[in-house]
Parts: structure tokens; sequence; C-alpha cells
């Protein structure tokens, strides 16, 4: 089973992810512990919502606007990577953090790298599935520490740089 | 100038570490070419043509003395002993091995220096006026405030991986020597009927193939939410800028897509979520960055004795009275002068400067003017607190170093971009075009006489050079493997910022130091007393100019 990194810990993934479906593909969401695209998850809501082991994962172009305040009430976000210069993931999970109160797993997937993970988890990642098997892991999450002091607020320190210094 | 703490330092250290750890691993070869390429370039180091090439942040121009004979000793031990300062007050150097970068980083580093976010998709330096803190125009000091930004966009970890660059210029005086207007944000610091102050703030200005002119989206924001208010950008930016074509990325092409109204209204509703959020500025933290920006120990002068000295030595020696008008600038305190040294004596690349240059810089700045000294967008250096009384003797030592050409402003004053003899983006050489020019106006009297002249030359649609806005611009294009250029008129960097037309057809390379002359020749003819270029340019428009040149040349 895949591997995973998660609050700094490797742990083996759970989760199935589902892909977007083609257009005359029907949508039929698999038993167990699944990751479905948003379209999906907008189109099966009330059926999924009978489910605790849904979660939703957003494509660089979708908005955290789309799930919005129905954030809470799912285990797992996953923001997508289609190629690690996509930079839009960084603002959608800060946005699922910050905006709409998001406290469950919110997982990078796809095409990111490791000198990322730093950055990503000051926007509130807090899970890496990293789309390749040959990851070394544990060398990996080192970069979660590539920074330990900050100027600006993230979603680990509310507070910028320049408050905690003259306080 | 803004001194490091011990954050500052950690930070910049943890980042040295961060850059070597990711230099091992790719020339080991577990981090890929691909990887590797967005990671160097935010450490401002760029590939091209003949070696890599490092640029290095001189935040909003202001570098001390230690941190000038640093450079030049880097230049000697690391590279060919000299350096570039670019058209965004930066330092390039064009020969550094990738081996030792991660060596020349922590160099930097000791004396409060870094590469960060000089290149790649994320907010670059953030650039102002080399005149702060003294010019007499001047309505806010903006060097607090760039610090206050510079801080929040260092590593900011949201916005490392933008559509495209991204560059903030900061304008605190009347006369706008930033060229805020051709920038992706551009801030002109203003106070209102109350005295309280804020920013004007303009979006989706730039040069590159699609030059814009920047929209005001704000009349005033207070000076307290400026943070939460860029945030407010950047994400709007992040999230909806075109990621399918990178000559459709920068932010100036939303702006546009969008309507200016309708950009300026996202960005509204965006910031009412971040407004007041623990980013606001309070009272005591801009006092705190203003703290780092105090006058240095000036004396107190009596400034008319120093003027009627000064008015003596002029009148003695044509060519120091030439230099006092072109290269010495009005201070705001009494008895004291802005010196720049101008970086383009013919024959030089426009802003290369040597290891002993640097040096023999630094030394002037220590004797002159407080150890400290300012880059220019022009790619000149200035020496900002030179008391009257020395200028003379600041100028003798600025002559014999070869840094007194009194050119300032002036034709031969050129804004020159690397182009194909150091650029792999190059469509023709730009260098040799500017030193052309140069020796078909060596005569100093005529360029003196000419005036108030901008020339600008880019290699190519990049627009390094900043063609776009030069008072006559001149692009390099290729045709057929072959390089030509093109001309064209009428650009303005400045308050009233405008593009340049096109002239016409391009020219090859030895046509254009008469091509120039001609241009010149139609100013000559039609200029009033008072007139510079660029009044009797938008006065007669470019008909005279265009049938001029054409006609000698068909
Ligand atoms: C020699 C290596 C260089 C390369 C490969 C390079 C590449 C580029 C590219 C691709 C752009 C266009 C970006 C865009 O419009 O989105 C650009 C813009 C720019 N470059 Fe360079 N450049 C180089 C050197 C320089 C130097 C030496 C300077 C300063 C003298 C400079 C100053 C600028 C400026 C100011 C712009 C911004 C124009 C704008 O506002 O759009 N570049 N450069
Ligand atoms: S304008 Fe073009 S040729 Fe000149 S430095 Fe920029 S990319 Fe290179």
């Amino acid at each position: 089973m895949q591997k995973l990194v998660k609050d700094g810990v490797i742990i083996e993934n759970q989760w199935h992810i589902m892909p977007k479906p083609e257009a005359d593909q029907s949508a039929e969401v698999p038993a167990g512990p699944t990751i479905v695209p948003l379209g999906v998850w907008l189109e099966q809501q009330d059926a999924l919502q009978q489910r605790d082991d849904i979660g939703v994962w957003l494509d660089s172009d979708e908005l955290a606007e789309q799930i919005g305040a129905q954030a809470n009430k799912l285990p797992l976000i996953a923001v997508n990577f289609p190629g690690f210069m996509d930079g839009r993931a960084f603002s959608i999970a800060r946005l699922l953090r910050e905006r709409f109160g998001f406290t469950g797993e919110l997982r990078a997937i796809g095409d990111f790298m490791r000198d990322q993970l730093c950055y990503l988890s000051r926007c509130g990642v807090n899970a890496f599935q990293f789309a390749s098997d040959d990851v070394d892991l544990e060398q990996a999450k080192k970069s979660l520490d590539d920074f330990t002091e900050f100027y600006q607020a993230g979603v680990d320190q509310p507070l910028p740089l320049f408050r905690r210094r003259t306080a | 100038m803004y001194i490091y703490d011990e954050y500052d330092h950690a930070i910049l250290k943890q980042r040295v570490a961060q850059f070597r750890d990711q230099t091992e691993r790719y020339l080991e070869g577990s981090l890929s070419e691909q990887q590797f390429l967005p990671l160097r370039l935010q450490n401002g180091l760029y590939v091209q043509r003949l070696a890599p090439m490092l640029r290095i942040n001189v935040p909003y121009g202001m570098l001390n003395t230690t941190q000038l004979r640093r450079l030049a000793r880097i230049a000697r031990d690391y590279d060919k002993g000299y350096c570039h300062v670019s058209t965004r007050q930066n330092i390039q150097y064009n020969w550094p091995a990738l081996e030792q970068v991660p060596d020349i980083l922590h160099e930097l580093a000791e004396v409060e220096m870094h590469g960060t976010q000089s290149s790649g998709n994320c907010i670059r330096n953030i650039t102002s006026d080399q005149f702060a803190g003294i010019a007499p125009d001047e309505i806010v000091d903006p060097r607090p405030y760039c610090e206050i930004i510079r801080q929040w966009s260092s590593f900011h970890p949201e916005f490392a991986f933008l559509p495209r660059k991204f560059k903030i210029a900061i304008s605190g005086s009347e006369s706008d020597r930033a060229a805020i207007a051709v920038h992706d944000i551009g801030l002109q610091l203003v106070k209102n009927d109350a005295g309280e102050i804020g920013f004007k703030v303009l979006v989706g200005g730039g040069l590159g193939r699609t030059p814009v002119i920047g929209s005001v989206i704000r009349e005033f924001l207070p000076e307290a939410h400026i943070l939460t208010y860029l945030e407010a950008i950047l994400r709007v930016y992040n999230l909806h800028g075109r990621r399918d074509n990178k000559y459709k990325a920068r932010i100036k092409i939303l702006v546009r897509a969008m309507k200016p109204e309708v950009f300026a209204e996202e960005v509204e509703k965006e910031w009412a979520h971040l407004k007041d959020a623990p980013s606001t500025l309070r009272a005591e933290d801009i006092t705190r960055a203003k703290g780092f920006f105090t006058e240095p120990a000036y004396e107190a002068l009596d400034d008319s004795a120093a003027q009627t000295q000064l008015d003596n030595e002029k009148a003695d020696n044509i060519a120091f009275s030439k230099w006092l008008e072109r290269n010495v600038r009005a201070h705001r305190v009494p008895g004291y002068a802005a010196v720049t040294l101008s970086l383009k004596p013919t024959g030089i690349a426009p802003g290369d400067i040597t290891d002993t240059q640097l040096e023999t810089i630094a030394e002037l700045a220590d004797q002159y003017s407080f150890s400290e000294v300012r880059t220019t967008h022009e790619q000149n250096i200035v020496l900002a607190d030179v008391k009257k009384s020395e200028l003379f003797a600041l100028w003798q030592a600025a002559k014999s170093a070869g840094f007194a050409t009194p050119n300032i402003g002036t034709l031969t004053d050129i804004i020159c971009c690397p182009g194909g003899d150091f650029c792999s983006l190059a469509n023709a050489k730009s260098i040799p075009i500017a030193e052309a020019i140069q020796r078909q106006f060596s005569d100093l009297d005529y360029v003196y006489d000419l005036g108030e002249l901008d020339l600008n030359i880019s290699g190519c649609m990049n627009a390094c050079g900043h063609h776009h806005v030069g008072h006559i611009g001149v692009l390099g294009v290729d045709k057929k493997g072959e390089e030509f250029y093109q001309v064209m008129l009428g650009g303005n960097a400045g308050n009233n910022a405008s593009l340049a037309k096109v002239l016409g057809p391009a020219f090859d390379a030895e046509q254009m130091p008469a091509v120039v002359q001609n241009v010149v020749n139609v100013y000559l003819e039609n200029r009033t007393e008072e007139e510079l270029f660029i009044d009797t340019y938008n006065r007669i428009g470019i008909s005279p100019f265009k049938e001029r040149v054409y006609a000698k040349a068909s």
C-alpha cells in the first residue's frame, strides 16, 4: 500500500483517489474510503453525504468557495497539483483553513515536489501524497522544516513576525 | 539603513542551507533539471548563453560600504572581476560556477544580502527612488514601507509559485523616479486632507512584449492596511491569472481582461475578509520601521557660504560646472547635495563595474557620504549625502576613477540590457549599439546642450532595457537570422508615463548612429528655447521624425 506523510509522520494511505470521469463515463463512486472529484461530489452530494468515508479533491482551476461552508462535514479535502509550477493550491488550501474553517485532513496530491512542503504546510496542508512511489519519504519530510521562523502570518502562525518582535 | 536582527539572520541562514542542499541534490541527480529550475531562479540563478548569471538583490537600492566591498571580493574570487548594475537596482554576476553559488550566497548572507526571489515567478525585489529620504520633493520617505513589504514578501508561503514574476515599486515623492506605472503593482505614497499617510495603488503596468501603463484601483489606502491589501491583490492574481500561456500570465493581462474596475471590485471583496487581520500595521510597527531610516549625522552647514564657494569653483572650471549641472542634485538638507557617479563612460557596457571600481566607490562613500550608496534603475550609483564644500574634491577623485562623465540623464546615459553578447533570449546584440551611439555623440558639449534625453535599448521584446519608456527606444529584432533594430519615440517612465511609438521599418546595426543623429537633428531644428526632446516630440508628433529618417535611408 502506498505511503504518505501526515502530520510529519509516514503512514499507510487508506484513501483511494477517484479520477475525474470522462464525459461519457458513469461517475459511480466505489465502496471504501474515496476522495472524489469536486464535480462528482457536487452532483451526488445528497447520496454521498450519507457516507463518512468520502473526501473531495479540488483541481487547481476549482475554488475553495465551491465547497465553502460544507467543508467541515468532510473528513478529508485534497488539493491537486497538475504540475508543481501551478501554485493555486497554496491559496486554495489557505482559504479552506482560514475562510471556511476546515479542520480535517488537508492533503496535497499530484505533481508537487518535496521542496514545496514547508510552504504548503504553512498554508494549512498537513498530508502529502506524492504522485510517484520513487520519492524517499524519510528524506522528503525533512523539507517540512526548511524554515522554522517566518516573516508573515500563516495558517500555522497567525501573527506576523513584526507583531512578535515588538511584543 | 535596515539592520538585520537575529530573526533576519536566522531566516537567511536557513535559506542558504536549503539552497545548498537543493544544489547538492541536483548535482547528484536526485533533483531533476525541471524541478531545480524554479528553485535556483528563486535564489537568483539564471542559466544563460555563456554561463550562469546570478542576480543579487539590493533592496530598494541601498548598500553600505561593507556590502560594496563584499560584492567586489565576490567579483574577484568567483567571477571575472566585474559585475553589472541592473535596471531594477540589483547587482548581477555573469560568470559564477553553479557549484560555487551556495558559497557566494553564504558570503552575501554575512553582509545581510541575498539573491532570494530575484528571479522566478514570485514577488521580486521591491524597488524605489534612489533619492529617497533626501529629495526636496519628497512627501513621505518610502524606505520604511519598502522594508515592511520586503519582509512580508520574502519567503511568502502562498505566493512563491505565481503565474508569473511580480514586481512592486514604491515612490514617495512628487516626481516619480521609480517608474511605478510600469510595475505589476505601483504604490505612490500620499497624504490625505487630514494629513494621514496612505497609498495610491496602481496595478497591471509592465513592459515586456505587451507594454501597459498601470491602472489606479484605489486612490487612498491608509498605510495600516498595506499588507492585507497587497495580500488580496496577490491572491486574486494567484487564483485567476492565466497559466496556460506564459506570455499572457502577467497580472496586466488579467487586469485588462477583467477590466480594471472589475479587478478592483474583486480585490475589495477579497480584502473585506483580510482587513484588520493581525497583519494590519500598528502605529508602533511603522515607527519601528522608520527607526531604521533616520537621518545620518548631518552637520549644521552654512548653505550660502558653501554655494558661494561652489560658484567660484564653477567659474574657474567649465568641466566641473558641467558635472555639477548634470550629475549633482539638490538635497533637502542645507549644505548637502546628492551626486550620481556615472557607470556609462563610452566603451563600457552600461552598468558594468569592476571589483576595484567598487572598492574605489566604497572609499569615496566612506570619505564623503556616510558610508552608504544607492544603485539606480538607470544603472548608475548615487552618493546621497555629500557636503557641497567637498564636491570639488569628490569630483576630482571621481574623475580620476572614471565615474565623472557628466552625462546623467543625457543621450549617452543609455539604459541597455546585456543583449546578444550574454543573453540566450536575445534577438540582437545591444551593448555594441549603445557603444556606437555613444561614439557618435562623443562631443560632451553637444550632448549637454541636448539636455535630458533617455535612450533605452533592449535586445528582444522582453524589454529588460525598458525600450518602451525611453524617449528614444531601440529594440533588437531578428529577421531571417540577421540582427535588426526597431526605433521608437516618445516613451516616458516618469509622472506622465507613456509608451513609445514605433517609427517604422527596422535598421541594421551600421545605420543606427546615423538614425539617432537624424532624430536628434529634427529635435534641434524644431525645439523652442525651453523644450526638452520629449516636449518637442509631444508637440510636433512622430511624422517629422519619420520623414527625415526614412528620406535619408531610402
Ligand atoms: C541575461 C539574462 C537575462 C535573461 C535571460 C532575462 C530574461 C527576461 C525575460 C524573459 C523577461 C520578460 C518577462 C516578462 O515580460 O514577463 C525579462 C524582463 C525584464 N528584465 Fe530581464 N533578463 C536578463 C537580464 C536582465 C538584465 C541584466 C536586466 C537589467 C539590466 C534585466 C531587467 C529586466 C527587467 C526590468 C524586466 C521587466 C520588464 C517588465 O517589466 O516586463 N534583465 N527578462
Ligand atoms: S531584453 Fe531580451 S536580450 Fe535583453 S536581457 Fe532581456 S531577455 Fe535578454
